[in-house]
C-alpha cells in the first residue's frame, strides 16, 4: 500500500497511508504516514466505536491537508481497548494464510 | 506517544518487516501538496480489505491463493459512496474479517466521512471508492501496470483531491 501511495502521489493526487505499521510506511517511502497502534485488519478502530473512528479519520485528514512536506508521520494516541493477548488472538485469520500454512509444513 | 508497529505481529514475522526495502526506483521523495482547503475538496477512501459489493460483484480469488501461496488476486473493485453497512463482502486470508464485515466502518469509514461532509470540515465525498486486496507478490507488478492506473484514471474523472489509503 505504500508503494500504491506513492504512484497515486506521483500521478499528482495527495495520499495518506493509515496504518498500523508506520515504520514500514516511512521505511516505503509514502508521503504522508498515520500511525494507529491497533490490531492488524482495524485501520480505523474498533467496530461500533464510532468516537475511536472519527478521531483516526480527522487525524488522517489533517494530516493530508496539512503536512508540511514528504515523509510526514502522525501517530493517534489511543489505546486499544481488550487486553493485548485478546487483541493478539482475534485479529489472526481462523485458519493460517496458505503461505503460513506453508511455511509450518501443513 | 509513539505507534509500536510490530506490538501485534508474531515474533516469527518479525524479520520480514523490521528492514523493510523500498521498491527498486521506488526511493525517492514523491510530492504532491493538497492545495485547496479541506472544506473545499473531495475525497476518497481505499482500503486494502479485500472488500467487494455482495450484491454485483465478485470476490477476490482466494481460491488461486490457496493453490498459489505466494500469489495475490492484484483486482481491485470499485465501492459506491453510497454504500450501505452489510452489503459489503471480505476476501483477504491473512487476517479475521469478522469485524470489518460487523462494521465496514473499521476499514472504509463511508459514514464517517459522509458525516464529517455534512458538518462542512471535509468538502465532498468522491462517488467511488475502492478496495483492493494486501496481500500481493513481491514486485506489485499488475498494480503498478493495471491497478493503479486505472484507480488514478477515475479519481481524475471524479476530480478528486486526495485519496486516503487504509492497508488492513
Amino acid at each position: 500500500m505504500p508503494v500504491l501511495a506513492r504512484w497515486i502521489e506521483k500521478a499528482g493526487i495527495p495520499t495518506v497511508v493509515v496504518t498500523m505499521m508506520p515504520a514500514v510506511a516511512v521505511a516505503l517511502m509514502a508521503p504522508r504516514v498515520v500511525g494507529v497502534e491497533f490490531p492488524f485488519g482495524h485501520p480505523f478502530g474498533p467496530p461500533g466505536d464510532a468516537a475511536t473512528q472519527r478521531r483516526v479519520l480527522l487525524t488522517v485528514l489533517t494530516v493530508l491537508a496539512g503536512a508540511g512536506s514528504f515523509g510526514t508521520r502522525v501517530d493517534v494516541d489511543l489505546e486499544w481497548p481488550t487486553p493485548l493477548k485478546e487483541a493478539y488472538r482475534s485479529w489472526q485469520p481462523k485458519e493460517p494464510s496458505p503461505i503460513v500454512a506453508r511455511m509450518l509444513g501443513r | 506517544m509513539i505507534v509500536d508497529s510490530f506490538r501485534f505481529l508474531p515474533r516469527s514475522f518479525r524479520g520480514f518487516y523490521e528492514n523493510p526495502v523500498a521498491l527498486e526506483g521506488e526511493d525517492d521523495e514523491v510530492w504532491t501538496p493538497l492545495e485547496k482547503r479541506l472544506s473545499g475538496a473531495t475525497i476518497a477512501l481505499l482500503s486494502s480489505a479485500g472488500l467487494h459489493v455482495l450484491s454485483s460483484q465478485e470476490p477476490f480469488d482466494a481460491e488461486r491463493e490457496r493453490s498459489e501461496p505466494t500469489w495475490g488476486d492484484p483486482t481491485h473493485r470499485v465501492i459506491p459512496s453510497s454504500t450501505p453497512q452489510g452489503s459489503l463482502g471480505m476476501t483477504h486470508l491473512h487476517v479475521n474479517a469478522d469485524d470489518v464485515l460487523a462494521d465496514h466502518e473499521v476499514a472504509l469509514p463511508l459514514r464517517g466521512l459522509q458525516q464529517l461532509v455534512d458538518e462542512g470540515t471535509v468538502g465532498g465525498m468522491a462517488s467511488s471508492h475502492y478496495s483492493v486486496m494486501g496481500y500481493q507478490e513481491a514486485g506489485l507488478r499488475t498494480w503498478r501496470d493495471e491497478t493503479a492506473p486505472a484507480i488514478v484514471g477515475q479519481l481524475r474523472d471524479e476530480r478528486v483531491d486526495g485519496l486516503i489509503l487504509a492497508p488492513v
